[in-house]
């Protein structure tokens, strides 16, 4: 048996409790279902003094949705969102990539908070330390530089690979959040912040999340649209239990023969999950080749993968494109026909 | 190092015990309380072996903190026989060839039990699906699928018999 570093556990059951907790307990994390910082501690990636679960406060385990509006608490696990039947009815989805995350172990065990804060990932970050020591380490950890841009300047690249963010972003979602502070919401576009730019004015594959210092995601709140379907899909190596490759989201109203919205947001290639700038444009007309064509480009432009992972990064951008169009086009189809 | 006591219902009875905070489950399981059926085969999260049931449901107790059971009933694949006698998951493995090397087995046997505890009738979509967490590098899955069909067989068999 390998020990785990020592870590106090400590379990609230309010979200006040949790506010003291992390003062009291500096440098402490937040544990949901552990199916990622667990395995990062086991691979000696961290080593906090404090774990404060947060599958004991019940107030954080409710889903609200109807036609207009859903909010869900972050101890909600991935099998109950996938599996409630309004979020199912209303947010297609969010109940799709919900279900569609690792296995259905890991969904039983997995939160909706873990997964909007899930760590970004790299092949050179996901390993065991002896993997990383033997490679000097690199930027995201205690190391120099970036082996997968060796002249980043101090530039992360780390994927974000969740799934749940990119659903919700079709939905203008946003996170509430709690803190020393108090509380505030926050638009997840500005919860995301793994720019990787050069200049370093943004965040990266390292500093991904915009969150204060020991604040927390409370719900996640998304709002519907009158008229509009949804879907998502996702390309894995082995499709039962798996990072995705590229994940995708779509979201549309057809009106009759014209488009009348387009969304799109895509995960497992950048930094951060994107919601595609620009689609407003390709609206107005029918679904055709302009359509299409406009699409590629935006993905083309928007969508950046670098080699984080064993496929490499022009083949994730490519399957991202594929898997948006191909989506758009089924919701589409199928809107003619309901 | 902060420890505490630890009360579960472990197959099916009270058991306390003192864990360490930092102590997983599948780890408390065997080397504490040498319950050496739950099996670790990978260095966390990917391959299913070390499944066992938390309130009836499937979890990864290689990835679960012992601490954070308190209270809970916790049933590994030792609960599963009855006095040497093989439950209809066993068995199901057993009659149509499930294991080979047998690593994997128990995760198997414990995400198949969770299923049939809550869907005693499962399709072959539905037994695939369930079993999507674990991982068998010997059987190529066939006759995992064929185990757990038989074992749901034989419980409706029971059932009518009983
Ligand atoms: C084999 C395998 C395959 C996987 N495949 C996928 C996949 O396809 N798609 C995918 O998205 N994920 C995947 N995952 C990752 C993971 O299972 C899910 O993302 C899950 O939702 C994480 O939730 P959790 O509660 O287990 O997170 P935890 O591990 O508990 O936490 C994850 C991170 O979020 C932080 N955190 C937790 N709750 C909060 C909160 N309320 N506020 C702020 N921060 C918080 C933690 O401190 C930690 O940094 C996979 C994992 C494994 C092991
Ligand atoms: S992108 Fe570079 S710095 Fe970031 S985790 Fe990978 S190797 Fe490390
Ligand atoms: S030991 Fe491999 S998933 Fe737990
Ligand atoms: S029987 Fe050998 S791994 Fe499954």
């Amino acid at each position: 048996m390998d020990a785990l570093p020592e870590f106090e556990v400590v379990r609230p059951t309010t979200v006040e409790d949790v506010v003291a907790a992390r003062a009291a307990h500096p440098g402490s994390r937040l544990v949901g279902g552990g199916t990622d910082l667990v395995v990062n501690i086991r691979r000696g990636i961290e080593a906090p003094p404090a774990l404060i679960d947060m599958t004991g406060v019940d107030e954080l385990k409710t889903i609200d949705a109807d036609a207009d509006a859903i909010t869900v608490g972050a101890s909600v696990t991935l099998a109950e969102l996938a599996e409630h039947p309004d979020v199912r009815a209303h947010y297609p989805a969010i109940a799709a990539a919900a279900g569609e995350i690792a296995g259905p172990t890991h969904r039983v065990m997995g939160t909706v908070g873990g997964n909007i804060c899930l760590d970004t990932r790299c092949i050179f970050y996901n390993q065991s330390d002896w993997w990383r020591g033997s490679n000097n380490h690199c930027l995201k950890t205690t190391g120099e530089m970036c082996h997968v841009a060796p002249k980043s300047k101090g530039v992360c690249f780390a994927t974000f690979s969740g799934d749940l963010a990119p659903a919700f972003l079709l939905f203008d979602g946003e996170v509430e959040l709690a803190g020393p502070s108090g509380r505030r919401s926050l638009p997840l576009t500005e919860l995301y912040i793994g720019y990787s730019r050069q200049d370093g004015s943004t965040g990266d594959g390292k500093t991904y999340m915009s969150l204060e210092p020991d604040e927390f995601v409370l719900r996640v709140r998304a709002r519907n649209a009158p008229g509009l379907v949804s879907g998502y899909d996702k390309m894995r190596i082995r499709r039962s239990i798996e990072y995705p490759v590229a994940g995708a989201g779509v979201a549309l109203r057809r009106d009759g023969d014209t488009l009348a919205d387009l969304r799109v947001a895509i995960t497992g290639t950048n930094p951060r999950p994107v919601r595609l700038d620009g689609t407003e444009a390709l609206c107005g007309g029918p679904l055709d080749d302009r359509v299409t064509d406009g699409l590629d480009e935006l993905v083309r432009d928007q969508i950046m993968a670098m080699k984080t992972t064993f496929t490499p990064g022009h083949y994730r951008r490519r399957v991202a494109g594929v898997l948006a169009r191909r989506l758009m086009q089924r919701l589409w189809d199928e809107a003619a026909t309901s | 190092m902060a420890k505490r006591l630890l009360r579960l219902v472990l197959n099916g009875r009270p058991q306390d015990g003192v864990a360490a905070d930092n102590m997983l489950l599948l780890d408390y399981l065997r080397e504490v309380l040498a319950l050496t059926g739950t099996k670790t085969g990978c260095d966390g999260g990917e391959c299913g072996a070390c499944t066992v049931l938390i309130d009836d449901k499937p979890v990864l107790s290689c990835l679960t903190l012992a601490v954070t059971c308190a209270g809970k009933r916790v049933d590994t694949v030792e609960a599963l026989a009855d006095d040497g006698r093989l439950s209809a998951i066993q068995r199901g493995f057993h009659e149509k060839l499930g294991a080979q090397c047998g690593a994997c087995t128990p995760g198997f046997l414990m995400a198949s039990e969770g299923l049939l505890r809550r869907n005693p009738d499962p399709s072959e979509d539905e037994i695939r699906d369930a079993l999507g967490s674990n991982i068998c590098r010997c059987t190529g899955y066939v006759k995992i699928i064929e185990a757990v069909r038989h074992a749901a067989d034989l419980l409706k068999q029971q059932e009518t018999a009983a």
